[in-house]
């Protein structure tokens, strides 16, 4: 099944490319060539958002004591191990883009700014979740660690909004809901975004179940060495 | 009424015990000079861009002379496991924060203060507006207490508190750094009017730290 999952995933990120690369056009205005980056700049950003909105779901239902499980500390710590490698991508992406479009690699505006200081607090997150070895240990300060982070999502999102800023406002979720790409370049988007979703799907997954390795792999080792502590007292007692 | 009533009782166990230890006066505060000497010689002394960067400067200094007060604050728990103490002390969470926000908020207002003097004295400074300054500093100083006492409680009992703390902290304050950078350069130009909104920004943060810091302080205390 998850093979399959994988196919079909890596299958969709194939057509993407084709049509990134073969059927949408260049556009003038939007850095010629470098306008293509965009496959890949939007749906990164589509991701990271998503991953960290998972993250803050997961780490607010394991601090519910009714829906506390440790799925959801390891969901959390999965979701956000991706959602930072997609910000990463997506900043170098839209830097990429920037050099030929704005003339600069960086700009100090208020997305590029407040989306720095989002991959920031999550590799805090990140370093904070190393720190305890199980899910008891440290569910409850990583759940909170990562409710705090969840916060500058919404500033990221609309400060091209709030402030008038050199990156553009939202092409699909804007405030009026007015799409502003079409023809080729649309579906190309479309695909891309399901495509990189399909992906963000099977990291995940495969972090999960990695991670849920792990947290086993620690609990066998502590019950063997109970194990042979109890059976050395045995031993001592005879 | 309790709730201030305890608060007061931690931050003066917390303040006595630097009055005691003088770590604050004697480390933290040295610290946080050389830091102001140390920009100069980046910027090659140079009096006039020294002048016109002093209000960054200056608060890039505090934030990281911060840093070094969180981590005494809870340094000083984990000392002598303090810590199972404060949790056996039947204090109710909100008002530990409170208290140790407040302790942080004052050693930090003593060390603006200096610090205040020597970036005027060495970066050329001439200061207008001093109402502004006191609410922006004010408002700035509890936000970044609140923030960093939150923090090191989150990172509290762990073997990486001490590296951990400035990688958590310094990205949640950088509204502080803004909005104090933004008022204090309004001010020192003599435009009050464009530093009110940066001091309202200020001040939105700092109720957001307290209010989160109230909420999440007693279960973090009973995990660590």
């Amino acid at each position: 099944m998850k093979r399959l999952f994988l196919g079909a995933t890596v299958l969709a990120l194939a057509a993407t490319l084709f049509l990134a690369l073969y059927v949408t056009p260049p556009r003038e205005n939007q850095g010629g060539e470098a306008v293509r980056l965009l496959y890949l700049h939007v749906p990164c950003a589509w991701l990271a958002y998503l991953a960290f909105g998972v993250t803050a779901v997961a780490s607010a239902l394991w601090l519910l004591p009714r829906t506390r499980h440790a799925s959801w500390d390891l969901l959390a710590g999965a979701s956000a191990e991706v959602g930072v490698l997609f910000t990463a991508l997506m900043l170098v992406v839209g830097s990429l883009w920037g050099r030929p479009t704005w003339g600069t690699w960086w700009e100090w505006d208020a997305r590029l700014t407040s989306t720095a200081i989002l991959f920031f607090l999550y590799l805090g997150y990140l370093a904070l979740r190393r720190t305890g070895a199980t899910a008891d240990e440290r569910g409850t300060r990583c759940a909170i660690a990562a409710l705090i982070a969840a916060a500058d999502m919404p500033v990221v999102h609309f400060s091209v909004s709030w402030w008038q800023t050199l990156h553009q406002e939202g092409t699909v979720f804007n405030d009026k809901l007015d799409v502003k790409v079409n023809g080729s370049m649309a579906v190309t988007l479309l695909l891309a975004v399901a495509a990189f979703t399909m992906l963000y799907g099977y990291l995940v997954l495969q972090r999960f179940q990695l991670a849920q390795l792990e947290e086993g792999r620690e609990e066998r080792a502590l019950q063997r060495a109970i194990e042979e502590r109890v059976r050395a007292d045995e031993v001592a007692v005879v | 009424m309790t709730l201030v009533r305890d608060a007061l009782l931690v931050a003066g166990k917390d303040l006595r015990i630097e009055s005691r230890s003088r770590v604050a006066l004697q480390q933290i505060l040295p610290f946080g000079a050389i830091v102001v000497v140390l920009f100069a010689f980046a910027l090659d002394a140079d009096r006039a861009l020294l002048s016109r960067a002093a209000p960054g400067l200056f608060w890039a200094a505090v934030l990281l002379a911060a840093l070094l007060a969180v981590g005494r604050s809870f340094a000083v728990e984990e000392a002598n496991r303090a810590r199972d103490g404060l949790r056996l002390s039947g204090l109710d969470g909100g008002s530990v924060f409170l208290g140790k926000t407040a302790a942080i908020a004052v050693e930090l207002f003593l060390l603006e203060v200096v610090l205040g003097i020597l970036v005027v004295v060495l970066y050329d400074v001439a200061l207008h507006d001093a109402m502004v300054l006191f609410c922006a500093a004010l408002a700035a100083t509890i936000g970044l207490a609140a923030t960093g006492t939150v923090y090191g409680v989150l990172a509290g009992g762990l073997r990486a508190r001490e590296t951990l703390i400035p990688l958590l902290v310094l990205p949640a304050v950088t509204p502080v750094m803004l909005g104090g950078t933004r008022a204090f350069q309004a001010a020192l130009d003599d435009a009050p009017g464009d530093a009110w909104p940066w001091v309202q920004l200020l001040t939105a943060f700092a109720v957001l730290a307290v209010a989160a810091g109230v909420l999440v302080f007693g279960p973090l205390l009973e995990e660590a």
